[in-house]
């Protein structure tokens, strides 16, 4: 059995990789996926610390957060779209305005 | 050195890799192939944690249908054009490297200090109720629509919402649209007038 500290360790260096992502990337869909990799390492260690306890809840909890992350794609998708017809860009620097 | 470790040492080295790959590329549609490569390793960590449902789950949701929207999305867009633009906040990039290492120590040495030792599981085998097995659908299933019925409900109103919201976002005023609704509530506005001076007479 491999032992539960090298998946949290995968999961921190993952999380690590998506934080400097959106800090290097300025394509708002490059963006995105960072946030995406983010919550794919929290993930990780939710199953992780499932098994630690064997106990079904942070599988659960993973299942909630694939409903929030589909939804949050959703959106967020529309919100691209509609950025891109009224700026015709998708850099965030050129988009600082709360309207479109 | 066991298979499993090397197995875990395989896959956690892919996802890392394409990781890397979805930060680093220029172009967006490179971004998501490295992060359905990033998804379909995680997927197959999840199944030597015993969580099958979810790894199903993770292939289905994020790797079919999440991935696909970006891509959708990518492609409509065209967004190759983005690509010479000059970066405005290039202090960020200096920013980063030390960020990694500071965050990655940080965490290590958080993860050193916590006691890791598993809890065995009932076996699988042997006329066990699946519902005690972790991982299976008809214990996900028991949790979900129990203990965890709120989270679950909570769930399905946020997805309509998403729905409605992502519609009512992507959609396109045309002119005709528009003129059309102004000149109806115009009419309106007269008829609500012509019978008020009715009722007045």
């Amino acid at each position: 059995m491999v032992p539960l500290s090298w998946y949290l360790a995968l999961s921190a260096v993952l999380f690590t990789i998506g934080v400097i992502g959106v800090l290097i990337q300025r394509n708002v869909i490059s963006l995105f996926m960072c946030v995406e990799l983010m919550l794919n390492a929290v993930n990780i260690s939710l199953i992780a610390f499932s098994r630690l306890h064997a106990n079904v809840t942070g599988q659960l909890f993973v299942f909630i957060v694939m409903a929030v992350a589909a939804a949050e794609a959703a959106v967020g998708l529309a919100i691209i779209i509609a950025l891109f017809r009224s700026r015709e860009t998708l850099n965030v620097d050129e988009a600082d305005l709360l309207k479109l | 050195m066991e298979f499993s470790h090397i197995l875990f040492l395989g896959l956690a080295a892919l996802a890392v890799v394409a990781a890397f790959n979805v930060i680093l590329q220029r172009n967006p549609i490179y971004s998501a192939i490295g992060l359905i490569v990033v998804l379909c390793s995680l997927a197959a960590l999840f199944l030597t944690l015993s969580a099958q449902f979810i790894a199903a789950m993770q292939i289905i949701v994020y790797a079919g249908a999440i991935m696909v929207l970006f891509v959708f999305v990518i492609m409509l867009l065209n967004v190759r054009a983005e690509e010479t633009r000059m970066d405005k906040q290039k202090y960020l990039k200096w920013l980063a490297a030390p960020l990694f290492l500071a965050l990655l120590a940080e965490v290590m040495a958080v993860v050193r200090y916590v006691n890791l030792t598993p809890q065995p599981l009932p076996s699988a085998n042997g006329g066990v109720n699946p519902q005690e097995v972790l991982g299976t659908v008809e214990n996900i299933a028991f949790g979900m629509f129990t203990d965890y019925l709120i989270p679950f409900e909570a769930a399905s109103i946020l997805i309509l919402m998403a729905i409605v919201g992502s519609m009512l976002l992507a959609r396109r005023e045309k002119k005709e649209d528009v003129e059309r609704i102004e000149k109806a509530l115009v009419a309106q506005q007269e008829e609500e007038q012509k019978y008020e001076e009715e009722v007045a007479a």
